[in-house]
C-alpha cells in the first residue's frame, strides 16, 4: 500500500471524517493490505496526533469526538477481517466505564472513553445509574483491567464506594484497578474508599489509566507463576 | 432612571419562546412517574416517560404562577422580594470544600466552616439571605440537608436559599422549616426559605426533581428551577439555543409545579454555564455563562415571572485576580440585568469551592453593583447652577451644606476590604487576602447569636437529636446551648 494511502487515513482521523475513514478502510481490503498495517500505520498515528495537539491544546473536544467517530467508522470495516485472520489489534487495557448508581450525567464519562479509546484502551461503556453489581459481573464477563466510574453529584459520589466494594465481594479485587471521578471526587475521597486513583479530568484519566496498567503489569510480573 | 442590561432583542426573545414551546411539546420532556398522572389529568400525553406539553395549556399554568412574592426573616418581616427589578444576593450553596483559612488550601468543608460563613454573611447587609453553603463533612451525609440548614436557621435571622438532594430529605427540612416558623402554616404564610430544584439537561425532570416540585407546591413553600444548560455538552452550543433549552426546562416545570397547586410561588432560576471545549469544565466565571444568566432571566422577566441565576463565582482556585475580576464582573452583571436573586458569592474553583475571605471581597463588588443600579438622581432642584451660585469659581464645593446633605447618598464607602489609601492601614500595605482576612476577623468579632424563642429552640433541637440518632450522629456540630446542657434530653 503507497505511504500516501496511509497519510489519507491518518488525515481522515485529523479531520474527523468517518466516511473518508471507512472509505479508506475499505479501499485498503480491496487492495489486500492487511488490516493491522492499516490500523497501526494508518489510522492509529492519526488518533495520536488528534491526542497530541489535544494535550497542546491546539485541537478541541469535539474535534476530539469527531475524530473518535471517524475511528470507530474504521474500526468497524476492520475489525470483521481482523477477526477473521485470527489477529489482534494491541491495546491498551481493557476499561469498564460507567456513571454510578442513582445518578443520570454522563458527559464527563464519555469523554474519558473516547479519549482512552483513542489511546488505544478497549473501552466497555456501562452507561448511567450502574449499582455495583453490574460494575462487578461486566468486569468479569469483559476481562476487564480497569474499571472507572463516575459521579456528578455529591450524593451519588457515595455509591462509588459500592463499586469498590462490590468488586471486593466478587474476588476481582486483586485483578481490577479502579479509577473514580467526577466533579465532587477528590483524591481523599479516592482514598478513603479504597480506589486505586482518582483523575480531574478527561486528559489525566487517560494518564491514570497508564499508571494502572504499568502497576497491574508489574506486580503481575513479581507474582509467583 | 435605572441602568438595565439587557441582549435579547425583541424579535429574538419571542423566537426563543416559540422555540422553547415547540420543543415542550415535541420532543416533549422527559418526566417521573410520580407525575404520570398529575400530567395526564390535564390532558398532558405522557409516552415512554416523556410528556408532550401542549403550548396553550402551558402558557396557561405560566400565567397562575405569581407575578411576585416575599420571603421573610426570622421575626416574620419581608426580607426580600421576588419579582420586579428588585436584586438581592446571597452567597453560593452545597460547596464540598472550603479554602482554608490559613493554609488558603482547598479541604473539605465542615460545621463549623458554615457556621462561620453564616456569621459574616449575617454582618453584611450585601447579602440578603443565606444559603446552606457548604457540605458539612463531618456530619453523616444521609442527614447533611436538614444539618447544613438547621445551623443557618440557629445563626441566621435572614431568609435562606436551600434545597434538597432526595425526596425524603425534602420533607425533614420542611419539617425543621415548619417548627422555626411555628408550624406550617406560619410557614406557608410567612415562608423563610426557598428552594432549588434542578433538571437535569437537557429536559429531564428525575424522580426526586419532579417530586420536590409537587411537594413543594402542595407545601406552599417557595421553589427556585434552577435549570443548568451546559452549551455545547447537555445543551446546543449556541447561547441562543441553550437559553431556547433552559427556557423549555423552566415552562415544564413550572406546569408541573402550578398543576400541582395552581398559585404556588415559584422562580425562574438558571445555573447556566458553557462547556470549555478546551477541558470538558464549565466555567462560571466566562463571560458567556454571565451572558447566558443575563439572557435567561430576560426570558423569565418577559413572562413576568420573579427571576434567579447563579453568578459573582469565579473559576480559579485561588483568590486572585482572576477569579475577582470574573467575579467582579458578573456581579455587575447579574445587577443590570434586574434578576431578582443572585447565587454564588464566596465560591470559585468551578464552585467546588468557598471561601470566606474570597465572600467579604465579592460583597464589596455586590455593593458595588448595588450602588451602579441605583444609577444617577437628580438630587437637587438646580443640578449645579445653585451650588456655583454660592461658590462663585472658587470652588469651595466641601463646605456646601449640599455636600454635607448628599454625599453619603452619592457615594459608597467600602470597607477596608478596599484600598483607598485610609489613615487605619498605617502606613502598612496589606495585600487584598490579608485584608479580607482581617475583615472576616472583624465581622466575626461582632457577631452576635440573637437566640429563637426557648421553646422553639428546644423543638428544633428535639428534632435534631431524634434525626441525627438515626444515622448515627453522637451530639449537635457547632450547636451550642450551654444552657440547656442541664436539661436531660437536650445536647
Amino acid at each position: 500500500m503507497p505511504n500516501d494511502n496511509f497519510s489519507a487515513m491518518r488525515q481522515s482521523i485529523i479531520d474527523g471524517a468517518p466516511d473518508t475513514a471507512s472509505g479508506l478502510a475499505q479501499q485498503a481490503l480491496a487492495a489486500r493490505v492487511a488490516p493491522i498495517d492499516a490500523i497501526n500505520n494508518g489510522f492509529v498515528p492519526g488518533m495520536h496526533d488528534v491526542g497530541e495537539q489535544f494535550a497542546k491544546g491546539q485541537m478541541f473536544l469535539p474535534d476530539m469526538m469527531a475524530s473518535a467517530e471517524a475511528m470507530r467508522a474504521a474500526m468497524a470495516v476492520l475489525d470483521p477481517e481482523l477477526k477473521k485472520l485470527g489477529t489482534q489489534r494491541p491495546m491498551a487495557g481493557v476499561v469498564v466505564l460507567g456513571t454510578t448508581r442513582g445518578d443520570i450525567h454522563e458527559i464527563g464519562k464519555i469523554l474519558v472513553g473516547t479519549l482512552l479509546t483513542a489511546h488505544g484502551f478497549r473501552v466497555h461503556d456501562l452507561g448511567v445509574d450502574v449499582p455495583g453489581e453490574k460494575f462487578a459481573a461486566q468486569a468479569r464477563e469483559l476481562g476487564a483491567d480497569i474499571v472507572g466510574v463516575s459521579a456528578l453529584l455529591t450524593t451519588t459520589m457515595r455509591n462509588q464506594k459500592s463499586v469498590v466494594e462490590a468488586l471486593e465481594k466478587a474476588g476481582l479485587r486483586s485483578q481490577v484497578k479502579i479509577m473514580v471521578g467526577g466533579a465532587p471526587v477528590t483524591r481523599r475521597w479516592a482514598d478513603e474508599i479504597g480506589a486505586d486513583g482518582y483523575a480531574k479530568d478527561a486528559m489525566s484519566a487517560v494518564a491514570l489509566a497508564r499508571e494502572l496498567m504499568a502497576q497491574k503489569t508489574q506486580s503481575a510480573a513479581v507474582e509467583p507463576v | 432612571m435605572r441602568p438595565r442590561f439587557e441582549l435579547l432583542d425583541k424579535p429574538l426573545l419571542e423566537r426563543i419562546l416559540a422555540e422553547a414551546f415547540q420543543l415542550i411539546e415535541d420532543p416533549g420532556v422527559r418526566v417521573a412517574p410520580y407525575v404520570f398522572d398529575l400530567l395526564r389529568g390535564a390532558g398532558i400525553a405522557v409516552r415512554d416517560g416523556v410528556a408532550h406539553i401542549p403550548e396553550a395549556l402551558a402558557r396557561r399554568l405560566l400565567d397562575l404562577a405569581p407575578r411576585g412574592f416575599c420571603l421573610y426573616d426570622r421575626s416574620g418581616k419581608p426580607a426580600v422580594r421576588y419579582g420586579g427589578d428588585d436584586v438581592h444576593f446571597d452567597p453560593g450553596s452545597s460547596c464540598l470544600n472550603i479554602l482554608d483559612p490559613e493554609t488558603q488550601q482547598a479541604r473539605p468543608a465542615l460545621s463549623a466552616d458554615l457556621v462561620r460563613l453564616v456569621q459574616v454573611a449575617e454582618m453584611l447587609p450585601q447579602f440578603a439571605a443565606q444559603s446552606t453553603a457548604m457540605v458539612c463533612n463531618d456530619v453523616p451525609p444521609e442527614i447533611g440537608d436538614w444539618y447544613r440548614l438547621l445551623l443557618v436557621l440557629w445563626y441566621s435571622e435572614k431568609p435562606v436559599v436551600t434545597g434538597a438532594f432526595s425526596a425524603s430529605s425534602l420533607h425533614t427540612l420542611l419539617e425543621l422549616l415548619a417548627i422555626e416558623s411555628g408550624g406550617g402554616d406560619a410557614l406557608r404564610q410567612h415562608p423563610r426559605a426557598v428552594f432549588d430544584v434542578c433538571p437535569s439537561p437537557p429536559l429531564n425532570w428525575s424522580e426526586f426533581a419532579s417530586q420536590n416540585l409537587v411537594d413543594l407546591a402542595r407545601a406552599g413553600v417557595p421553589a427556585e428551577i434552577v435549570s443548568m444548560p451546559l452549551a455545547g455538552a447537555t445543551a446546543p452550543v449556541t447561547l441562543a439555543g441553550s437559553v431556547v433549552q433552559h427556557a423549555a426546562e423552566c415552562i415544564s416545570g413550572i406546569t408541573i409545579h402550578q398543576l400541582a397547586q395552581p398559585g404556588s410561588p415559584i422562580v425562574w432560576g438558571a445555573a447556566p454555564a458553557i462547556f470549555d471545549m478546551r477541558t470538558g469544565k464549565t466555567p462560571m466565571g466566562a463571560i458567556e455563562t454571565a451572558m447566558l444568566d443575563v439572557a435567561c432571566a430576560q426570558v423569565g422577566k418577559h413572562l413576568g415571572l420573579p427571576t434567579h441565576a447563579y453568578m459573582v463565582a469565579g473559576d480559579g482556585r485561588l483568590i486572585d485576580a482572576q477569579v475577582e475580576m470574573e467575579s467582579g464582573m458578573s456581579a455587575v452583571l447579574g445587577a443590570l440585568a434586574g434578576i431578582n436573586m443572585i447565587s454564588g458569592a464566596g465560591m470559585l474553583d468551578f464552585l467546588a469551592c468557598h471561601s470566606i475571605e474570597k465572600l467579604v471581597i465579592d460583597a464589596e463588588a455586590i455593593a458595588s453593583a448595588q450602588r451602579l443600579i441605583e444609577g444617577i438622581e437628580p438630587r437637587t432642584d438646580s443640578l449645579a447652577v445653585a451650588m456655583f451660585a454660592q461658590t462663585g469659581l472658587h470652588g469651595d464645593f466641601l463646605k456646601l451644606k449640599e455636600t454635607r446633605a448628599l454625599f453619603r447618598k452619592e457615594q459608597h464607602f467600602p470597607s477596608s476590604v478596599i484600598d483607598r489609601g485610609l489613615p487605619q492601614m498605617d502606613g502598612a500595605t496589606p495585600d487584598i487576602l490579608e485584608r479580607a482576612r482581617l475583615r472576616v476577623n472583624e465581622l466575626l468579632s461582632a457577631y452576635e447569636r440573637q437566640p429563637l424563642a426557648p421553646e422553639r429552640e428546644k423543638e428544633m433541637i428535639a428534632f435534631a437529636q431524634r434525626e441525627g440518632k438515626k444515622a448515627g450522629l453522637e451530639g449537635l456540630p457547632e450547636i451550642l446551648r450551654p444552657e440547656l446542657a442541664h436539661e436531660p434530653g437536650l445536647i
